[in-house]
């Protein structure tokens, strides 16, 4: 049942990503990218619960290369984000 | 007690779900020029609240590893997003998105070691965030690689290539089969008994980053956008499906939005090449030898040179002027030149726009992120089909190390490769400078009818060095 949640969770999202984003003008096509680019570091969320579990060492290890990328993902595509649109201003 | 209070699951859950509107919002607000940098902000709170909730987490017993790769990764990623040039922006791009794709495979394979029991939907999750997740990272790394030029940028095709690539996804449907179902055929049929889940995750990531490979080395030059574009969406769904694994909605949400996001991207790409996704993933376009090319021949005439001091002379007379940039304007970093000469040409009382196609360059937005550097307004920016109606009303275009895009085969041609792609009709206006270093055709190896027509005027020589060449004879 859980399964079921998560696949009807799964389907709305994709729906409403459409929805959301049907409409972009090409100014922004890439900090449209690089900071959706960082919203998929999500899965740090993931990495840092493995991580710090108590299971086995490879787990870990794993767990924490994980944590690494997805934070260099993260903290590198937000600012590279901002970076770029502090320089989209009309003048 | 507050700690307690704090580590609530209902109360980790809620977080999850002000993570997800906040990221909803923030990306609602990332597509529009006014709220962009605020929608990016609000996005990163949500991420920000994700984060410290999970650290709350019950299941989490030792930090001191969380906080090594978290400083570590963040650190990086800091110095790399803040030292970076806007011109290394499209390998910047990929290799993030690379990062997101191998972190979302070792969360799903970590998980594997992590599980006491065997799951069937676990299983499955896991086996598809492997694939996806490997996929997106080692083609995000060749993508890096021809952006940054350590590998050759154009497209490498070998016989057999989609036979091959159609094998490896057999073989990885096979293989998932097993990983899921835990029936192994190597081992009924031949007696292995060394095959368990451990090798089969082994062999399964071995062969989607051989996929990944595959898939992204046929790409070159002007479809670089394109396989950038679909490797961001690749890196969501790859989150979505680790997301899957851990039977974590914040994952879902956030994993299928930039999924989605990136698919409209892709579209938007195909779409402005007249494309489609499946002809430029196997197309291997700019392979096409320049000789067998049937634009070849019959376009041929007498190009017409033209020196800074008489473009000069034609540039001060103009009262409308469209520049139109391409890769060359990146490739000798022309932007801030550009838009000196274009203040320069408004100074003189000449309207200056600059057309953009959504192809130029090499990701998707590449020229306008260069002209936002060198401080050119985004509302002076045009794209193609604003831009094509009045074409005949343009006295010069202005076109810098920009070739497919302007091709006017495109509509003229009907056995040109490119016929039918929309492009911005520059032999249209009264006349055409061309910023070129030589002949040489563009990264499609097709050649360019434009550079023949009666109005054109070829201006040979580094981009920049002529505009800048321009420039001192405006202010002198």
């Amino acid at each position: 049942m859980e399964m079921m949640l998560l696949l009807f969770v799964l389907v709305l999202s994709i729906f409403l990503g459409f929805e959301l984003i049907n409409k972009v003008p090409s100014t922004l096509h890439t900090p449209l990218m690089s900071g959706a680019n960082a919203i998929s570091g999500i899965t740090l969320v993931g990495a840092i619960l493995s991580s710090g579990s108590d299971s086995s060492s490879i787990t870990i290890v794993l767990g924490t290369v994980a944590v690494f990328l997805a934070s260099l993902n993260v903290v590198g595509g937000y600012l590279v984000t901002n970076r770029m649109l502090r320089m989209f201003k009309k003048k | 007690m507050i700690l307690e209070a704090l580590q609530n699951n209902t109360f980790i859950n809620l977080s999850y779900i002000l993570a997800s509107v906040l990221f909803i919002f923030g990306l609602k607000m990332l597509s529009s020029p006014d709220t962009a940098q605020r929608g990016n902000f609000v996005s990163s709170l949500g991420m920000l609240l994700a984060v410290v909730v999970t650290l709350l987490s019950k299941e989490i017993v030792s930090f001191q590893f969380i906080l090594i790769g978290l400083i570590g990764g963040g650190a990086v990623g800091a110095i790399a997003a803040l030292r970076i040039k806007m011109t290394s922006m499209p390998e910047l791009v990929a290799l993030l998105n690379g990062f997101g794709g191998a972190s979302s495979l070792l969360v799903a394979s970590a998980e594997l070691f992590a599980l006491t029991t065997s799951n069937l939907v676990a299983m499955i999750a896991i086996g598809i965030a492997t694939i996806i997740g490997g996929v997106t990272f080692s083609g995000s790394l060749i993508a890096f690689g021809k952006l940054s030029e350590i590998m050759p940028g154009k497209p490498y095709l070998f016989i057999g290539q989609k036979i091959l690539t159609g094998l490896i996804i057999l073989l990885l449907l096979l293989l998932l089969f097993q990983f899921c179902s835990g029936i192994f055929f190597a081992e009924i049929l031949f007696g292995f008994d060394w095959i368990n889940e451990q090798y089969a995750l082994i062999l399964l990531i071995s062969l989607s980053l051989l996929l990944g490979i595959l898939l992204a080395i046929p790409i070159g030059g002007a479809d670089m956008p394109v396989i950038i574009a679909l490797l961001n969406s690749y890196s969501g769904l790859a989150a979505c499906a680790a997301g899957f694994v851990i039977g974590n909605n914040v994952l879902i949400v956030a994993g299928s939005l930039v999924g989605a996001s990136g698919l409209i991207l892709t579209n938007i790409m195909c779409k402005a090449m007249n494309r489609s996704l499946l002809n430029v993933l196997f197309g291997g376009f700019g392979a096409i030898d320049s000789s067998s090319s049937s634009g070849e021949g019959k376009v041929q005439g007498d190009v017409k040179p033209i020196n800074i001091g008489d473009s000069y002379l034609v540039l001060e007379a103009a009262s409308t002027v469209l520049i139109v940039p391409g890769y060359g304007m990146a490739v000798s970093q022309a932007q801030h030149s550009v838009r000196e000469l274009g203040e320069l040409l408004q100074d003189n009382g000449c309207e200056v726009k600059y057309a953009i196609h959504p192809v130029a360059g090499r990701m998707p937005g590449h020229m306008n992120v260069l002209l936002a550097e060198a401080n050119v307004s985004y509302d002076v920016l045009v794209e193609p089909q604003d831009v094509n109606p009045i074409m005949d009303t343009i006295d010069v275009c202005i076109v810098i190390g920009a070739n497919d895009v302007v091709n006017p085969d495109a509509r003229e041609d009907e056995s040109s490769p490119i016929y039918g792609m929309p492009v911005i009709e520059v032999d249209r206006a009264k006349t055409v400078f061309v910023l070129k270093r030589s002949m040489a055709s563009g990264f499609a190896g097709i050649q360019n009818s434009l550079f023949f027509k009666q109005n054109t005027r070829m201006l040979f020589g580094d981009a920049k060095e002529s505009v800048s060449g321009l420039v001192s004879e405006f202010k002198s």
